[in-house]
């Protein structure tokens, strides 16, 4: 489904990816774990058009994306939960959620999506009218999971959906990817500095290290890898 | 009293026009994070349509449908330039830093101004009297007169205040506005096309500031292409003064500004006026940094 060849990225004078090549099958949960400034933000930036990629393609449905503008990568189901949430502070719930809806021009099918989200996250309904910059953290994580799925995505990237959250709060936002996943048959590229809960919940699991991937596997086989496990599971 | 509500009538009409100018300085600010110096020349503009209106498209004087006829045709026109002006001087320099950005527009302002002065494609150097678009007349209130151009002034405001606040807050394209304004990176992975949202706050910018040039030039009917300058320069003091970036700030920045400078003029500091504009705005900011109605936010650079 998508297929990233080559990729390389620079800010300036310095390279933050040096040719990754990674894919993820219809279907399936693919993390991608590393420490930080390993680059994995920028991976997902690359595939949203936020960064200038310098070599390598990125396939999305057998076509190369790279180059389009961010909004028509959107466009054609492609969705990204930024880190740090980037939820819109100074507008309403509502609004967050109408403006991840922006391409969607059907008004019957936005609230049908819109009711979708709350059975997802009942919090969010609850909350409709809150200004987002009033909800904790972890609201606003569940807002900006939301509003990524007003954009009807076929494939899903999270950056770091965990973090700075209570883990309880983690918790039910990885069983709720789970859920994105299995029942509404959303594609995922997951990102995570959590790698236990991110390998426990994927198919398959690449590893990344300052610019490169230096491991690939099917996740369980990556969770029992000793260098696996002293490097990102804490032994 | 009556002189006391007089000043209020006058000041409230004055600031209803630095009001229009506001807003687009702080729309502007408020996706892009610079001032747009040549606000103020879409304004002269703005003012120069009016005029040509009359005079070369023989559009009707003296009458309430050829005014809004003006008026419309101002605000497209002028819409139409701002959405130029971004897109050949600013978006070329989109993500370079604010400096280069603020040099470009005091040159598209100079550009702008000497375009009008020039005898062969623009208005000429010298001042010209501009029309009465709307019928005239003075109303008499007890001891209190107010001008019909006064009256129109403050519907019109009202009339395009309204409008905005119902694009900004009620619309798809007014919420991706705001939303552009929190945060670029977020707009775009919702699916915002970002440079149409620009294009479309300068067309709201402009429109307003040509609209503000026509109800400026009705009430102080000489006209000249460096007449932006000084509505202007007030224009961006009541943007700061109400917190820059903040559309009801612009609004209730200007029409404070109107009216302090109104009743400096009415206690005899005429000749102080344009100074205690200043001397307010470095007042307001020493006490509120981010102006009356801004909230502390850091500088996005
Ligand atoms: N905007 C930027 N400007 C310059 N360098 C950056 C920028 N963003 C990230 N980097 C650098 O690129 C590398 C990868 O960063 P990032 O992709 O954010 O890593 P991760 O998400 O894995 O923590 C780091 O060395 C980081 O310092
Ligand atoms: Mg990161």
């Amino acid at each position: 489904m998508l297929e990233i060849k080559n990729l390389s990225v620079s800010y300036g004078a310095i390279k933050a990816l040096h040719g990754v090549s990674l894919s993820v099958k219809p279907g399936s949960i693919v993390t991608l774990i590393g420490s930080n400034g390993a680059g994995k933000s920028t991976t997902l930036r690359a595939v949203s058009s936020l960064v200038k990629v310098q070599t390598g393609e990125i396939v999305y449905d057998g076509k190369n994306i790279v180059g389009l503008p961010p909004h028509k990568i959107v466009a054609r189901g492609l969705a990204q939960v930024p880190e740090g949430r980037m939820v819109f502070a100074n507008l309403t719930v509502q609004e967050n959620l109408m403006m991840g809806a922006y391409l969607q021009r059907d008004t019957q099918a936005i609230r049908r999506d819109r009711d979708f989200v709350f059975g997802i996250f009942p919090r969010l309904q609850e909350r409709e009218k809150q200004i987002a910059g009033t909800l904790s953290g972890g609201e606003q994580q569940m807002l900006a999971i939301g509003r990524a799925l007003m954009s009807k995505p076929k494939f899903l990237m999270m950056d770091e959906p965990s973090l700075g959250i209570a883990p309880l709060l983690v918790k039910t936002i990885f069983e709720k990817i789970v859920e994105i996943n299995r029942q509404h048959g959303i594609t995922i590229l997951l990102v995570e500095q959590n790698a236990n809960l991110a390998l426990e919940i994927s198919h398959f699991g690449y590893v990344l290290e300052t610019g490169r991937i230096i491991l690939q596997n099917e996740s369980a086989a990556l969770r029992a890898d000793p260098k696996v496990r002293s490097a990102y599971l804490g032994g | 009293m009556s002189e006391f509500l007089q000043q209020l009538i006058n000041g409230l009409s004055l600031g209803a026009i630095y009001a229009l100018i506001a807003l687009g300085y702080t729309m502007v600010y408020g996706v892009l994070r610079f001032i747009n110096f040549a606000h103020s020349d879409v304004f002269m503009v703005g003012a120069f349509v009016g005029y040509y209106a009359i005079e070369k498209w023989h559009l009707p004087a003296n009458s309430i449908g050829g005014g809004l006829l003006a008026l419309a045709m101002a605000m497209a026109i002028c819409a139409a330039l701002g959405v130029l002006i971004e897109r050949f001087a600013y978006r070329p320099l989109r993500g370079r830093s604010t400096l280069s950005v603020l040099i470009t527009a005091i040159g598209v302002s100079l550009l702008l101004q000497n375009v009008a002065q020039n005898r062969q494609i623009g208005f000429g150097p010298n001042p010209k009297a501009f029309p009465n678009l709307f019928p005239y007349s003075n109303f008499h209130l007890g001891a209190l007169t107010v001008s019909s151009n006064q009256v129109i002034v403050l519907i019109v405001t009202l009339v395009l205040l309204a409008a905005l606040y119902f694009i900004v807050n009620h619309t798809r394209t007014g919420t991706a506005m705001r939303a552009l304004s929190f945060n670029p990176t977020a707009a775009s992975l919702v699916g915002i096309n970002n440079d149409f949202i620009i294009s479309f706050t300068f067309a709201l910018g402009s429109s307003l500031a040509a609209a503000g040039g026509i109800l400026y030039a009705l009430n102080y009917p000489s006209i000249d292409p460096l007449m932006g300058t000084l509505p202007g320069l007030k224009a961006f003091v009541a943007a700061v003064l109400g917190g820059i970036g903040n559309l009801p700030g612009a609004a209730v920045g200007g029409v404070v500004l109107g009216l302090v400078e109104t009743l400096v003029v009415a206690c005899g500091g005429s000749t102080y006026r344009d100074a205690v504009a200043f001397g307010v705005l470095i007042l307001i900011l020493l006490v509120r940094p981010s102006g009356l109605l801004g909230k502390a936010e850091r500088e996005k650079v």
